[in-house]
This record gives structure tokens, sequence and C-alpha cells, in this order.
């Protein structure tokens, strides 16, 4: 019975949560949601979402793989892990919601103007860079992040925050240069070559 | 109590909910002696504190009145109330069990005239009406209650309320110096039927059960429908006395939920359909009954009660596990938010009154009483026990409805007579 058993629920699993599974953080937990809507009730976000975390499972299970990887829905995720306490099933949704958003990435089918997306990348250019996060010219590259004027109009909506900052030496204002990064950025860039190779066979993805 | 003979041919039924009431009376009606021991001042448990039971939505009364007959009726059958076990030692055919009989402080000759009833005036929450409603500290446990005696609360004791009791008892029933003591029984076999408890809900911290007072579990909405319950049958808010015309049921509220109980309680899909009944009943057309679910589990033969519901214009389903509740504080009305799963749209429904329909779990842990016994990782007594001779019946077994739980006693009483035969044989 077991064989013919698998057999059969294997025609239900289609390519596309095979897919999940396979290649997306924590992939193999979403055949186990059971559709209560616990998760997209509790976000705080919720509203905002195109489709709730409980309709991606549920679209993801429906092999609709192009309307999943190209949505926004997934880059609302704020880590408040609200739906991973409430979940009924402990599945780790904000896991699962970043691994297929990052997934996405990696494919080159997330919406390219996505401003978490975005953001996400000079967060991490900035900090593989030298190893070490350099805060001022991150966050003056968040504010300038759609141009020159949106900058200018940005930075100065914040600069109450950005003088208290100053003033209790929370921000380097000379850190253009003044920025030293970690001891072995050798190290470090090695480092992460490796585990994105790792990364890249494991996953199918070209190098 | 020197007059409690037990041998290791006795059957000690641990429970006088149904199942252990009818554990009791069937196995003395194979011709064993059982001695059916009660924790509570009188029998009948929790089936005794619901309005009605389904499918045939009749009155527990009934049932109980059948089952006190066949008790009372049989001689083999010795009843000890107040009787708490705290260690069950031994094997099969030659168990020991401890057991703690607390003072009632009422003795043989009451006649439940209920003249002590009146002669005090301190009150103590109703635990018959899970704590809605406050009684004279001198109290009949129920209508129904079996033995039909009188209880005087251990508050009383040395006040003048206690005295005035006393005093006011024309038959010498009232005594005050009652003590509680611990008797060994022996028996063959051992049937546990402690039966379940309400899961906390207010451990379930989204639903506020403990924070609002208009979110209340099922088995308080059930004394709420009772005429013989607090409000005498008025399905009212417990925040401003109001009708309840809008009621909102939550199901898997601490069942299926791995933060909570693991299990699917099994029966409350099937209570919540019978309570939109009760809804109907009061108010017609004018009531509103919503049932939030994952999926509707009308368990057994019970899909077409599910049939009859759907087609109440008065009930809608709502297939959605509610996120949270919030309390609207100039109304008191609770707010539910959630997302439901036809087409995930977000929802924000006010509702008069919100009925969480609360799991059963296991009402005591079977393993700090007796260490060998298998259960399942919510507690429940599990067959399997190689040589065991102590058997789980109704709730103590599973999460059971008053159908199941009652051939759930007879299978284990079936267990129970075969043991205790094994030992007669050896003796004989």
């Amino acid at each position: 019975m077991g064989d013919i058993n698998t057999a059969m629920t294997e025609q239900y699993r289609n390519n596309f949560l095979k897919e999940v599974e396979a290649n997306v953080e924590e992939g193999q937990w979403v055949k186990m949601c059971m559709q209560c809507g616990v998760c997209s009730g509790s976000c705080p976000l919720g509203p905002a979402w195109e489709h709730p975390p409980q309709e991606i499972f549920m679209m993801i299970r429906a092999g609709r793989r192009d309307e999943v990887l190209k949505s926004e829905s997934m880059w609302m995720c704020t880590s408040c892990y609200n739906c991973i306490v409430r979940c009924p099933r402990e599945l780790p949704i904000t896991h699962i919601m970043h691994g297929l958003a990052n997934y996405a990435h990696r494919l080159g089918l997330a919406p390219k103007m996505n401003p978490t997306r975005r953001f996400a990348k000079m967060f991490w250019n900035n900090l593989t860079k030298s190893g070490r996060v350099n805060e001022i010219e991150l966050s003056v590259g968040l504010y300038f992040m759609d141009g020159f004027k949106t900058g200018i109009a940005r930075a100065w909506a914040m600069k109450d925050i950005g003088i208290g900052m100053l003033k209790t030496g929370r921000l380097n204002p000379f850190g253009f240069v003044t920025h030293k990064g970690c001891k072995d950025k050798k190290g470090i860039h090695k480092m992460l070559k490796k585990a994105r190779e790792i990364e890249d066979r494991r996953k199918g993805f070209a190098a | 109590m020197a007059d409690v003979v037990a041998t290791q041919e006795t059957i000690v039924v641990v429970g006088g909910g149904i199942s252990g009431m009818t554990a009791a009376v069937e196995a003395a009606e194979t011709g064993k002696n059982v001695i059916l021991l009660e924790r509570t001042p009188s029998l009948g448990g929790r089936v005794n504190q619901l309005y009605k039971y389904f499918p045939k939505l009749c009155h527990p009364t009934c049932g109980m009145e059948i089952n006190l007959r066949r008790l009372r009726a049989n001689k083999r059958i010795k009843v000890l109330t107040l009787a708490e076990v705290s260690k069950v030692e031994g094997r099969a055919g030659d168990y020991k069990l401890s057991v703690t009989l607390h003072p009632r402080y009422v003795n043989d000759n009451c006649t439940a005239c209920g003249a002590c009833g009146e002669a005090v005036s301190a009150e103590i929450p109703n635990p018959f009406n899970y704590g809605m409603s406050r009684m004279k500290a001198a109290y009949l446990p129920s209508l129904m209650a079996y033995p039909q005696r009188y209880v005087i609360d251990p508050s009383l004791l040395g006040t003048p309320d206690a005295t005035k009791a006393r005093e006011a008892c024309k038959y010498g029933a009232v005594d005050l110096d009652m003590k509680a003591e611990t008797i060994t029984l022996s028996a063959g076999a051992v049937i546990w039927a402690t039966g379940w408890r309400p899961y906390d809900a207010a451990k379930i911290q989204p639903y506020g059960y403990d924070r609002f007072d208009n979110v209340i579990t099922s088995v308080e909405f059930e004394r709420l429908s009772d005429p013989r319950g607090p409000t005498g049958g008025r399905i009212v808010r417990p925040s401003d006395g109001k009708e309840a015309k809008n009621v909102a049921f939550i199901q898997c509220a601490g069942s299926r939920d791995r933060n909570h109980l693991k299990h699917c309680s099994r029966i409350c899909c099937m209570a919540s359909l019978k309570q939109t009944t009760y809804v109907r009943e009061r108010f017609g057309d004018e009531g509103q009954s919503t049932v939030y679910y994952i999926d509707i589990r009308a368990i057994d033969r019970f899909e077409d009660f599910y049939q009859k519901v759907q087609a109440d214009s008065t009930v809608r389903f709502v297939k959605s596990k509610v996120a949270n509740i919030t309390e609207d504080e100039s109304t008191g009305d609770v707010i539910l938010h959630g997302v439901d799963t036809e087409g995930y749209h977000r929802y924000d429904n006010r509702h008069d009154l919100c009925v969480l329909a609360v799991g059963m779990e296991p009402n005591v842990d079977i393993k700090s009483i007796a260490g060998d016994v298998a259960v399942d990782a919510s507690g429940f007594i599990q067959m399997g026990a190689t040589d065991g001779g102590l058997f789980g019946a109704g709730c103590a077994a599973n999460a059971l409805d008053v159908n199941r739980s009652v051939q759930s006693a007879t299978a284990s009483v079936l267990r129970a007579v075969q043991v205790v035969n094994r030992v007669a044989k050896a003796e004989g």
C-alpha cells in the first residue's frame, strides 16, 4: 500500500511545489499549511499584501509559478514574527516569505523596482564590500535611491533625527572617508564566494 | 467508612460522570462488585451541565434519571462522593488505591429540605454554572444531584454561618466535626473515567478571554442557554445583560494548534452547530449565528445535522480561523478580525457575543497517580500496557462525545471484567 499511496500523492505534488520544496529556504513546510488564515489575519501589514501568506501557499500548491515569483507580496514581510508565533502548525512563515523573495530574486523574476529588494541589495553590497556596514553611506544611498530631488526632501524630513544622532555620537558624518571595515576583507570575500558557490551548486543556479 | 468492602475481585471506577456511571452500572449488572468514586459532591459530571446534547437535542436530565435508577437499583454498587484518588499501586488483579474522602459536613440524615441554605448568608461562586453565578455556601450541587444531600462549603467552618446552618437543621444532619480521611481500597481492575476539562481559554492570547467580558467559552454558553442556568435561559451578554442576538462561534479555540492542544477535540464542531439552534430557539429569525471554522468536522453520522444547520438562514459560516479579537469599549461589542479562505477577503466583523469552542483536555494527570499507564501526547490514556488492569474510559481515554464515551465505558467494562474473572479463577 505504501508505494501506491506515495505514487498517488506524488501526482498531486505539482512541479512548482517540488521546486519550492527543493530550492526555497524552509520550502518543505509549504505543504503543511491547512489554510486557516491566522497568518494573514495576524500580519500588521496584511491589508497591503496583494496575496497574503495563506494565499501564497495555496498558489504554490496550485502551481502558479509566475504569479508567485513575480509577486510583490512576500517583499512586504517586515519580520515581526506574529504569523510564526500564531500559526497552529508552527510553519516558519517569515522565513518562507524571505526564502521565496530571495529565490525570485536569484531567478531574476522579482519585481525590479520593488523598494525592499533594492534596499536589500544596497545593504548587501554595502556590508560585503568592507565586512562592516558603512552607516552614512547606506542611509544616504537609501535617501537618494530615487534621484537627487527626492533624496533632499527625504533627508530634510529626517533632519531632526539626524542632528540628534550626530549630537549623541550615533552617526559619523565623516564615515565616507574614515570607514575602515573589518580586518581581513580578503578572507571575508573568499568565504562569501565559497558560500555562493555551494548555494549555486545545491540549487542549480548557473554560476 | 469502614463499611466499604473491597477485594481483589472488586472493580473500582474512578469518576462519576456519564462514562463512570455507565461503567459502574454495566460492571455491576454483570455481577461484579463495584465501587464508584467521585471527586465532587454529586454524580453526573459535565454532561449534567449541558442544556441539551446532540444529535437529538434531548436534555441530560433524562439520561441521568435512567442511569440513576439503574444505579440505585443495584446493590453491588457502592458510591463514594467527595472521594479523590491520590495513588494507584499494584498490578492487574491486585491494585491498591489511596483515596482521600473529603468531608461534606452533612450526614445521611439530610432530606435536602434546604433549611441550612436559607440560614446561611455567605455566598460562593457556583461551579455548576462555571462560576457565572453565586450560591449560598450551604448548597445542593444541582437539581439532579445524587446523592440528594446538601454540602457545607469548608469556607463556612468557624464562622457564625456554620452554627446557623447546624441550628437550622431539624434532622441533625449538619456535622461540622467531620474530618478528611484517607483509606486504601483493593481492586482487581480499575476503570479510569475522570473525564475532561475545557482548555484554559485565557491561554489563547489573541482572543482576549481574560480581557473581554463578551468573549465566553462554549461550556459557559451552555449554562447561559439552560433555563436552570444563571440567567434562567436568557442568552445575554456578561458585560451589560443585553440580549446577545448576534453570536459568533470560533471553532478550534485551542484545538488542532501546536501552541495549545495538538489534537482535534472532536465534539466542538457539533457543539457549536447545536448551540446555533439555541440562538434560533431563543430569538427566531432575529437571531444571527456566525460560525468561524477551519473545516467542519461533524463526527460520526452527524453530517445531516450539519446540513440542517446550513439550511437555517440565520446561520452563517465563514471559513477562517479568526486571527484576533478586539473590543469596542463604548458598546462592549466584540470585533473579530481575520481573512477568509474562500476568496481571501479581510473582515472586521462586529458581534454581540463571541463563543470560543474550547477544546478538551484530560481532567487529571494520570501519570502522577498511576505511573505505568500509557498515555498519548495529549495525556489521554491509551491501550497498550501489556499486563495492565487499569483502563481508560470516556474522555479520560480520548476526546469523545456522550455517545462514544458510553461506548468507551462499555469497552472498558468488558476488559475489566476479564481481569476480575481471571483473578476469581486463580483463587477458586
